[in-house]
């Protein structure tokens, strides 16, 4: 039964390629330049995307990029889409770079990012207060590090991600350090280590990512984001200062050299209309990242489950 | 003579002193006076450097014109220049013959199959009849192919392959023209260093808009990095080619290209290609910021591993790198110790066509029997090796086990070492820092390197950056004096012992071509971020230098020094603390002078882990996009390297004078 079920599905989609390709004749059979960037998270994102694209007959190419980099390139039309740029960390890129209209912002992918201060759940152990923000001061000694002590020690993201944690800090009157990771690559290096050891730490965590579903732990509740936190002194429980809540939580865009909706309207419609949300993402990466399975098999997989959906974005 | 030096020597110390009292008092005089800016440069003074390099950039790339092209289409036209030769190798490769593009592509014919590529560096190798070397060359492409690194190896192979024959051209066309008139190679000269020192990523982004995104881009960035060493050995050997040589080959009527090409090049030959030899290296270390901008291969996957914390994967990539490097190098300095073919050309002749002949018959019938049985096109995924779980498991056993022990390690370091270093490049005012540099330029190098020294440090004060560049001095600095404390003594040891000498120069090309992202991860995951995590990083890179150059320096002492020394009765120990190391100290001061370069170019890379230095601001620079602040902060730590090596290069000079050596 499974595989008669198997042939009919194979032979069904072998139809709809010839099918597709039939009735959406592409506006142009040059490739169409996809960028990948290196988390699993865009790649499946990217891959999933370009599976569509060619669905709908059009020619697709896989570039990787640097995520900051690529820009110039998009810029300049030698490279055309960009599927992951996050509010959080993009946003100065897009603003730059849309500014001109030579790059375009081609809607929100779905998915929202997540970025906040993270503990593993073993530490709950240790500060039983959290994940309220109340208990931090209560257990900073318990997240301290010999340089930081009596202090806690927070590791935060590179300086270039912003985030206003030093604010933060300040404004809460948190008995804590703030430390600047250079890359999210140092940054997992020491949760990797302090998980291994058991050991006390509290960092720049980042969701849709592998590092929440490897390792077991909660965000911090911080007073919610609104913008008037970031703005307004007044605002919140510190009346002299501003940042005195969480970090915002923003969508994950999809960016575009103009040239992509000059020259593939069709293809552009679909990229504008693709969208997943955040814990297909989690799953899907997780996948990959934790099961082991490769980004074409996963991907392929989510295909066969979602036709209908994909289906409509090359309607 | 002997009462100069007396009072030099009292200068010396009372301007030491004088610098200790600023440390010490800097705030109680700046509180004094009531004036900050002595400490702080005030930032309304700064000049906004970065806001029209900017613009400058933008102007060129969108607007500059040569009436009828603009400069965006020049650069355009040689990326495609390059290009063509790039997409050819890579077919033959990696990628097969293509038609069509993208998914549509149809592969017309298949890469060389992995036996293909062994053939053909075998045959390479047999030419230098070396049988270690053919060894060695063997086991590093099967290395490739059993570590499952062949795809990448092969496409960093082709821009490798691309890259170094048009950095080679370039710089012997730039030496000889440089050469033939002083004019040129005084103004070719700080060029040169500034493309050697200006951190890669500072120029990126300019280059990744002049160029377009993708390997070329690549290929420029990497030729750029790569090519000044063959410009200078160029020079460097056609200068000194003996003047006899070169008479008799006017006398016997060359007119000037043969005299160029076929008297002065050839007989310059062992000299260029050391220059070879450094443009591979050069091109090889490139790998990873290559693939930052769309080379993919080898230097994507190491970054990958890297975001994905796979430590074993990132390992056996850079290794991968490591044995690329080492096998080329190898290759190419076995070429160019070979004799020259000059003279016997008819039989040499034949002799290389038959092994080409032969190879070419292997490599069509490996291709045959590729279609037939899939061994022959691809390496067997059965026997590939993944080590990935072993690294995983070694790094968490120490973790686990050894941390805290590290962690007290690490803390005496930093404040009974480090701390106080930091303290004191803090705590000096600018304006004495400069005066002091000034007169080490006067001391060194008169009038000419006391103004050099002075305008560079002015530009970068008037940037803005000078607490940036006083974090970059003490990082380096302190990275410095301990990969001196341990690369000297390896290197007087290696310098005695050939088997210590051969054990170590294979240590140190590992280190120096293993890319540091490699170890990065590691070390964090033992030290945490922070300065001493990039100072270890600075070490490991750094060090190979200074052993080297020691060596370099206790071998090629005068044999007749040592024997007199050995007459006149000197135990081995005097032989060597009285006669060896002294004569050593110009090549050492060299070889200190080589670490202090190598530790400010990895500093960039050290911003990943969170430093707070010149670095840093050029990662800002490229992260934020942002042309004009990366370029200027490059420029800075440019302009530090230019400072120290100047220096150190007089003080060599002088010490060489001293001793008589030449």
């Amino acid at each position: 039964m499974k595989i008669i079920k198997k042939k009919f599905s194979i032979l069904l989609s072998l139809f709809f390629i010839l099918f597709a390709q039939n009735i959406f004749a592409v506006e142009s059979k040059d490739p169409i330049k996809l960028t990948l960037h290196d988390w699993t998270g865009q790649l499946i994102t990217t891959n999933i995307m370009a599976e569509v694209l060619k669905e709908a007959g059009y020619n697709i190419e896989l570039v990787p990029a640097d995520y900051i980099a690529q820009f110039a390139g998009l810029q300049t039309g030698d490279l055309h889409v960009a599927m992951e740029m996050w509010e959080t960390t993009g946003r100065d890129a897009i603003d730059e770079y849309t500014a001109d209209g030579r790059v375009v912002n081609v809607g929100t992918t779905g998915m929202d990012a997540i970025e906040e201060w993270w503990y593993p759940s073993y530490m709950k152990e240790k500060c039983p207060g959290l994940p309220n923000w109340e208990a931090l001061n209560d257990c900073a000694e318990a997240f301290a590090t010999p340089e930081t002590s009596p202090k806690g020690r927070y590791l935060g993201g590179p300086v270039t991600w912003g985030g206003y944690d030093d604010e933060r800090v300040e404004a809460l009157d948190l008995d804590w350090e703030v430390i600047h990771a250079g890359t999210d690559g140092a940054l997992f290096a020491e949760l990797e280590s302090a998980y291994q050891r058991k050991a006390p730490i509290m960092l720049w965590v980042y969701a849709p990512h592998w590092a929440p579903s490897k390792y077991s732990g909660e965000f911090v509740d911080f007073p919610p984001y609104t913008t008037e936190c970031y703005t307004d002194p007044s605002w919140g429980i510190n009346k002299n200062a501003a940042y005195d809540c969480g970090k915002p939580r923003g969508p994950i865009w999809k960016v575009a050299s103009s040239i992509l909706k000059d020259k593939w309207p069709g293809a552009y419609n679909a990229i504008e209309a693709f969208t997943l949300d955040s814990n297909e993402m989690g799953n899907l990466v997780a996948a990959v990242d934790l099961d082991g399975n490769t980004v074409e098999a996963v991907v392929a997989d989510w295909m066969a489950n979602n036709k209908d959906r994909w289906g409509s974005w090359i309607k | 003579m002997k009462n100069n030096n007396i009072s030099n020597k009292i200068i010396f110390i009372s301007l030491a002193l004088l610098t200790f009292i600023f440390y010490w008092y800097g705030k109680e005089i700046t509180s004094y006076f009531d004036s900050k800016w002595i400490l702080k440069y005030p930032k309304h003074h700064a000049i906004p450097f970065a806001i029209h390099t900017t613009s400058f950039v933008k102007w060129l790339i969108n607007e500059a014109s040569f009436g009828f092209f603009t400069f965006k289409d020049l650069t355009r036209f040689f990326a495609w220049i390059i290009e063509q030769p790039y997409n050819l190798i890579l077919s033959i490769l990696s990628k097969g013959i293509l038609k069509g593009q993208g998914q549509d592509a149809i592969q017309l014919m298949g890469p060389l199959s992995w036996i293909s590529v062994i053939g053909i560096f075998f045959t390479l190798a047999s030419y230098t009849k070396d049988k270690f070397l053919i060894f060695l060359v063997l086991f590093s492409i099967i290395y490739l192919a059993i570590f499952d690194q062949w795809q990448s190896s092969m496409i960093t192979l082709s821009s490798i392959i691309i890259a170094v024959p048009i950095g080679v051209l370039l710089g012997i066309l730039l030496g000889i023209l440089s050469y033939k008139s002083k004019l040129l190679e005084k103004m070719i000269t700080p060029i040169l260093d500034l493309m050697q020192t200006v951190p890669v990523f500072a120029y990126l982004v300019p280059i990744l808009v002049m160029f377009g995104f993708g390997p070329v881009s690549a290929l420029i960035a990497t030729i750029i990095y790569a090519m000044p060493p063959m410009v200078r050995t160029t020079i460097l050997a056609l200068n000194s080619i003996d003047p006899q040589l070169k008479e008799s080959g006017i006398m016997s009527g060359c007119t000037e290209r043969q005299l160029m090409w076929k008297v002065l090049i050839p007989s310059a030959k062992p000299t260029l290609l050391i220059g070879v030899n450094q443009v591979i290296m050069l091109s090889l270390n490139m790998v990873i910021i290559a693939s930052m901008i769309g080379a993919g291969g080898l230097g994507y996957d190491v970054l990958a591993s890297l975001r994905r914390l796979d430590i074993g994967g990132g390992i056996e990539s850079g290794i991968a790198i490591v044995v690329l490097a080492i096998t080329l190098d190898r290759l190419s300095q076995a070429f160019a110790n070979l004799p020259t073919l000059t003279k016997k050309t008819q039989k040499k002749f034949y002799v290389k066509y038959k092994k080409i002949i032969f190879l070419f018959l292997y490599i069509v019938s490996v291709y045959v029997l590729g279609y037939f049985y899939s061994f022959f096109k691809f390496f067997p995924n059965e026997l590939m090796i993944n080590t990935s779980s072993f690294w995983e498991e070694l790094v968490k056993y120490i973790n686990i086990n050894y941390f805290d022990n590290l962690e007290n390690f690490k803390i005496i370091l930093l404040t009974y070492f480090m701390l106080p270093i930091k303290k004191f490049f803090l705590g000096i005012p600018w304006p004495w820092f400069i005066f002091i540099i000034t007169l080490v330029g006067w001391y060194y190098g008169k009038l000419k390197l006391s103004l050099l020294c002075f305008i560079l440090s002015v530009f970068i004060v008037t940037s803005g950056l000078w607490q940036k560049a006083m974090i970059t001095l003490y990082l380096c600095g302190s990275s410095v004096i301990i990969a001196s404390i341990i690369g000297i003594p390896l290197g007087i040891w290696a310098g005695l012992n050939n088997k210590a000498n051969k054990i170590l120069t294979a240590f140190i090309d590992t280190l120096q071509t293993l890319p540091s992202f490699v170890y990065l991860i590691p070390v964090v995951m033992l030290f945490r971020v922070g300065d001493f995590t990039a100072m270890i990083a600075v070490i490991l890179y750094a060090l190979a230098p200074s052993v080297r150059y020691t060596a370099h320096g206790i071998k090629n002492i005068n044999n007749q020094i040592v024997e007199a020394a050995l007459i006149s009765g000197c135990s081995p120990r005097q032989l060597l603390f009285k006669i060896k190391i002294p004569l050593a100290l110009p090549e050492i001061l060299l070889g200190i002078n080589q670490t202090i370069m190598l530790a400010l170019s990895m500093l960039v890379i050290t911003a990943l882990v969170g430093t707070r230095d010149l670095g840093q601001e050029v990662y800002i620079g490229l992260t934020k996009a942002d042309i004009g602040r990366g370029l200027v902060a490059g420029l800075c730590v440019a302009f530090i390297s230019i400072i120290a090596d100047r220096i150190i290069k007089a003080g060599s000079n002088k010490l060489k004078n001293k001793y008589g050596i030449k």
